[in-house]
């Protein structure tokens, strides 16, 4: 059917969104203000005592980094509309797949590698194709899945060594090429700087580039934002969730194989509170807790915020265990001005 | 009226569908003409959106006939119902909330450039031809369709249904949610649409609405055809009549 043109049309307003509000409304831009005055208190507080020199920044990038690499992933997962606090367990037993079949069944540290891989993209699917299927919240299924995990990691780590540590990785056939792909330096500015700071900027501009350049990243928000409208509309809503799970677990597991192959061993532990850090760092990122709305680079940059808060207070000589406080503050803060900043930007009207 | 010669775009005839044990419809006809609107009405539990659903391809119907374009059809999924030029504007949750407007209109159907990117560009601007044609105020094309009021958004979502080479567009309760001024503009779109030449089936509990837009009445209760009625010849009291059973009558009027 030919749609032409009526006659009757009203006069049609052609007003362009102010670049300000334009500004405003992109959601990571809580994130860089953030990023820049957390950069300067530790700028004053601990700029003498090596925050700003080559090596402090090498520093706490890395710490950014193995928290970014998560955030980016879970940042997608949670526009789409969904919660993965299993993210932290997967970190514990993909490390600790790795170890045991590598150190404890003569495995090639690359077959173990891949192999925990493969059980990252199990427990993805696990928890996409539950979640789906049920309609249960994600946030109750994952958090199912985060105990689970954590016990059998435990469980299964004891009952074949005894112990729940597995180290002596460095010696095994595979481990030095693996080593140069996930945990060597590159040198530069007279500092070594850890790869996964090149990770975790790829990543960061993969998922960019995915959320606001692809097909795929368009339906993200819909899925998020409007399941039954996305639905209604043909968009293959069970394979976005899953493959959103999917991502979620896999970069656990990368940020696994980063941390084992640095360390040479495996604790069971690795990863515990993981899943709630890398929430901190997507919200402080300018993500909306009830999906449809948010940025990968926004992820990156509270994971950013994350590693300079953390790395600093050490750096000014704060007891670090008052990290934690202000880490929960930061939270507040930036939900409170983020949804100030939107509010107003939103009244585009 | 001459409607009634020509041949309708949708005709659906002696529809049943069960859930389990409950009959949700029974032998219900229903018919849509071209460039007309038919209004649905009935109440609570009558199998309104059961009946839409079979249209647009969600649910099967058990028995019945259902025509559409002059071809006997049968709609495995929503999809092949859309792709043959049906489209629904469900009752809410039609839009993703914190998406652009633009994005909004093409969610499910990105257009992409050559090299497989997002043709931003171009689908903002042909979005934003795209709502001009119909008669609304057409909001920022950015902005996310959460700032817009209530009647811009289902104006959207109703450009959205007609801009994809669709014949007959299905709304159910395109108004339910909006103030009396929305109610108008949004109405102004559906008389647009209707001058265009889409075949329109609205379901609508606002018995005024109906008598405002519709060409013809089919009145449902409790899963059965009651009848259907030219607007120009019934009145809403004999309308009432035949949703509450005060009055059975068979058959076209
Ligand atoms: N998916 C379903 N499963 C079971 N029963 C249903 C289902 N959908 C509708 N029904 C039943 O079919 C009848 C008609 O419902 P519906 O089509 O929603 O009516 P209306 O839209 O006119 O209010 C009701 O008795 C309802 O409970
Ligand atoms: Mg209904």
């Amino acid at each position: 059917m030919s749609v032409s043109s009526t006659a009757t049309a009203p006069a049609v307003e052609h007003s362009p969104t102010p670049l300000l509000k334009r500004l405003l409304l992109k959601p990571e831009m809580g994130a860089i203000a953030g990023a820049v005055v957390v950069w300067i208190i530790f700028a004053i507080l601990a700029g003498d005592r090596g925050f700003l020199s080559a090596r402090g920044t090498a520093n706490y990038l890395e710490v950014s980094a193995e928290l970014g690499i998560l955030a980016i992933a879970v940042a997608l997962l949670m526009i789409g509309g969904e919660f993965d606090l299993s993210v932290g367990s997967t970190i514990g037993a993909c490390g600790m797949i790795i170890a045991i079949l590598s150190a404890e069944y003569g495995w090639n540290y690359w077959m173990a590698v891949v192999a925990a891989l493969v059980v990252a993209v199990l427990i993805g699917v696990v928890n996409g194709i539950v979640v789906d299927k049920t309609g249960l919240p994600s946030f109750i299924v994952t958090l199912a899945m985060l105990f689970m995990i954590r016990g059998a990691t435990i469980g299964v780590t004891r009952e074949i060594t005894g112990r729940t540590q597995v180290g002596g990785l460095k010696e095994l056939s595979g481990f030095e090429s693996a080593q140069k792909v996930f945990a060597s330096d590159i040198h530069l500015f007279g500092t070594n700087w850890a790869i996964s700071i090149v990770w975790w900027l790829v990543l960061t501009l993969v998922a960019t580039w995915i959320l606001l350049r692809t097909k795929f990243g368009n339906w993200i928000p819909g899925v998020g934002g409007g399941l039954q409208a996305a639905r209604n509309l043909g968009v293959p809503t069970t394979r976005v969730k899953v493959t959103l799970f999917v991502c979620t677990a896999v970069a656990a597991w990368l940020v696994a194989t980063i941390q084992v192959t640095s360390f040479g061993g495996a604790d069971v532990l690795r990863g515990t509170y993981r899943e709630f850090y890398a929430i901190v760092a997507v919200v402080i990122g300018g993500t909306l807790l009830t999906g449809g709305y948010g940025s990968a680079l926004g992820a990156a940059l509270g994971a950013l915020i994350f590693g300079m808060v953390q790395q600093g207070i050490i750096f000014a000589g704060i007891d670090a265990d008052w990290f934690q406080f202000v880490l929960g503050g930061m939270l507040l803060a930036a939900v409170l001005i983020n949804r100030f900043v939107r509010s107003r930007a939103v009244l585009v009207r | 009226m001459s409607a009634e010669t020509a041949t309708p775009l949708l005709r659906v005839s002696g529809a049943g569908k069960s859930f389990g044990a409950v009959t949700a419809l029974e032998r219900v006809d229903i018919e849509v003409f071209p460039g007309q609107i038919t209004g649905l009405v009935g109440d609570n539990g009558a199998g309104k959106s059961t009946l839409i659903k079979i249209i647009s391809g969600v649910h099967q119907a058990d028995s019945g006939l259902v025509e559409f374009d002059g071809r006997e059809v049968s709609f495995a999924s929503a999809a092949e119902a859309r792709a043959a030029g049906i489209e629904t504007v469900f009752q809410d949750l039609a839009l993703a909330g914190n998406m652009s407007v633009w994005a909004n209109i093409y969610l499910g159907r990105e257009r992409t450039t050559s090299f497989g990117f997002l043709d931003k560009k171009g689908m903002s601007q042909s979005a934003r031809q795209m709502l001009e044609q119909f008669r609304m105020n057409v909001p920022p094309i950015d902005a996310p369709v959460a700032a817009l009021s209530g009647g811009q958004r289902q104006a959207i979502a109703i450009a959205r249904a007609a801009a994809w080479g669709s014949k007959l567009i299905i709304m159910d309760e395109p108004t339910a949610a909006l103030g009396v001024g929305e109610t108008a503009a949004v109405e102004e779109v559906i008389r647009g649409l209707r001058d265009q030449g889409y075949g329109l089936l609205i379901i609508s509990h606002n018995l005024d609405q109906v008598f405002r837009l519709a060409d013809r009445i089919t009145v449902l209760r409790r899963g059965r055809y009651v009848g259907s009625r030219m607007t120009s010849e019934t009145t809403p009291e004999k309308i009432v009549a035949m949703i509450t059973g005060a009055q059975t009558g068979m058959g076209a009027g």
